[in-house]
């Protein structure tokens, strides 16, 4: 009986699959692989390609681990070797906490709050710093406008801190203790062992939880929807310039797709999307199985 | 020119204080966001809220009644919906199918969909559903957010029921029990606590979810308890109200943002509590 139940779950994913190669097949059909590498997106003229989108949701996403990656590992340094352990709950918590505020608050705090915070302190200021270094400089080109796909990012960046940063800290938390001791009696730094023993141990599932990150930044809708701007015009490489993400086209334009062709690329777009999270989140998962596997050898 | 000794010691210091404003980097997002919608949300409650239907467009009176009856009808059963089937699958995979073929892959298979982008649960039902009936409609919100219930649920059942320790299983087997029995009324009830602060997190993790609900339930401007129409629900209506120019819509989206962010975080923190009342035990 409850066999059925867990066949089910699995079937669940085939079903998911193929429900949405059957959507898409039209575009499918029609478009054939120039769908992953036009740019042009016109729903009057019925032309439908996939790469503004697929560009916003990769830019926002890098964008995201390039904040988050290194203050998760902060937060979970902090939260292993630093904080006092009756701080460490709460402080988890706290965190992990971030996980729990809904996307669409996220989203509307984002658009309304912090925006225009953004376009007037943030933005300038990186455009006199960053903005003049060669090469780096052309990603803070243009006008200070809070939203695009910086702001998105940022945002995207807060909202995967906490996955990242749990992960993190669950996985410093299985090295032995005892590798852990013997370096502190050779007499080095707290430093010195995160970075030297606690790290290289670890690296496998550090990764992993950076993927599961990526995924989850990958497929988030509402937050970037209220931020990115829904631009389906390419005008440069700037952050500062408003784009589109896969899974905010479908958010904005899904329910008002007239043409049987435009929603069957939206459906396309949204298999797209399936597919790169199905692979990132596949990595993730067994990267952090590798690790789970080596703990099971050791002990 | 520094010893090595003191530039170690330096090289920690300021590691250590990285770490430190990192932390303080993630506080400080969690305080400012609860502190405006705090501040924000508190100004816009009233009574009003309650009572009165979403404006229709080009008023500004009304309240959130309907799209707070509307999320009430829409999680509650989707959490109806999918808790059961979810349950089950933790029971095969913690009792029956630890360690064969279908176990592991349904582990797998239900991790990422755990992780998997929720508008793809949205788009998965338009198309075996609300394709195929043609309209938009409550019964196909309820299941696209099932969807997102099931993963969770199957995931704390089977964790909860790993902690149950293999002795008990054993005692209740020597005294003749089927399995049936040793499942029903030892393991599952010894944890009871755990699975539901599963099922309150997958509450809290669909309460706010909007990107399921644009392609299902999408909204109604009207008051509705037929699942056959369309319904409204507190996300979507934050979404349309957010995005208008209309202050006082906008003041209705954060009183709304108010209601959900507060039960959310209510309730993850309530499980969590749960929990760990139950472990101290």
């Amino acid at each position: 009986m409850t066999r059925f139940f867990a066949l089910a779950t699995l079937l669940l994913l085939v079903g998911i699959l193929v429900s949405l190669v059957d959507g898409a097949m039209p575009a499918l059909e029609k478009f054939g692989s120039a769908f992953l590498w036009t740019g042009d997106w016109n729903p009057p003229a019925e032309r439908f390609g996939a790469l503004i989108p697929i560009y916003g949701t990769l830019a926002t996403s890098l964008v995201a681990l390039v904040i988050a990656v290194p203050v998760s590992f902060g937060i979970a340094l902090f939260l292993t070797e630093l904080a006092p352990p009756w701080l460490r709950r709460p402080l988890g918590i706290a965190i992990e906490l971030l996980a729990g505020i809904p996307s669409i608050v996220y989203g509307m705090w984002g658009l309304l709050v912090f925006a225009p915070i953004f376009a007037e302190y943030v933005q300038p200021a990186l455009a006199s710093s960053l903005g003049q270094v060669p090469v780096l400089g052309a990603l803070f080109q243009g006008a200070p406008m809070g939203i695009g796909i910086l702001s998105a990012g940022v945002i995207l960046a807060v909202m995967t801190i906490p996955f990242i940063a749990s992960v993190m800290r669950d996985v410093f938390e299985v090295t032995p203790a005892m590798l852990k001791e013997s370096a502190y009696g050779l007499g080095a730094t707290t430093w010195e062992v995160v970075w030297n023993i606690v790290l290289p141990y670890t690296k496998v599932g550090v990764v992993g939880g950076i993927m599961l990150g990526l995924g989850r930044a990958l497929g988030e809708t509402m937050a970037v929807t209220f931020l990115i701007g829904n631009m389906n015009f390419f005008n440069g490489f700037s952050l500062f310039l408003p784009g589109n993400s896969i899974a905010s086209a479908l958010a904005n334009e899904f329910a008002e797709a007239e043409s049987p062709i435009y929603t069957a690329s939206l459906i396309e777009l949204g298999l797209i999307l399936f597919f790169i999270t199905l692979v990132v989140l596949t990595l993730s998962k067994l990267l952090l199985l590798k690790l789970s596997g080596r703990e099971g050898l050791k002990t | 020119m520094m010893d090595l000794r003191t530039e170690r010691r330096l090289k920690n210091r300021l590691a250590l204080g990285v770490s430190l404003l990192a932390m303080a980097f993630g506080l400080f997002w969690l305080i400012w966001i609860l502190a405006t919608t705090l501040h924000l949300g508190l100004a816009g409650l009233s009574l009003q809220l309650f009572t009165h239907m979403t404006p229709p467009p080009g008023s500004s009176e009304g309240g959130l009644a309907n799209a707070i009856a509307g999320s009430l009808i829409l999680v509650g059963m989707a959490t109806a919906l999918g808790t059961p089937v979810g349950i089950m699958a933790g029971i095969y995979l913690a009792e029956f199918g630890r360690h064969t073929w279908l176990g592991h892959t349904t582990r797998f298979v239900n991790d990422l969909l755990l992780s998997a982008p929720s508008i793809i649960a949205g788009l998965f039902i338009y198309e075996i559903y609300v394709a195929k009936v043609g309209h938009f409609s409550a019964i196909s919100g309820v299941f696209a957010l099932a969807l997102i219930v099931v993963p969770v649920v199957v995931r704390t059942t089977e964790n909860m029921l790993q902690l149950v320790p293999n002795t008990m299983r054993e005692a209740a087997f020597a005294l003749g029990a089927p399995k049936w029995v040793v499942i029903g009324r030892v393991t599952l009830k010894a944890s009871l606590a755990g699975v539901m602060t599963g099922i309150m997190l997958a509450v809290a993790r669909i309460s706010g979810e909007t990107a399921p609900l644009l392609f299902t339930s999408l909204s109604n401007q009207f008051w509705t308890l037929d699942l056959q129409k369309p319904m409204a629900s507190l996300p979507v209506t934050i979404f349309k109200f957010a995005m208008s120019p209309f202050q006082d819509w906008q003041q209705l989206a954060w009183a709304g943002v108010f209601l959900i962010t507060m039960g959310v975080l209510a309730l993850n923190i309530l499980a969590r509590v749960m929990f760990r009342e139950k472990h101290k035990q």
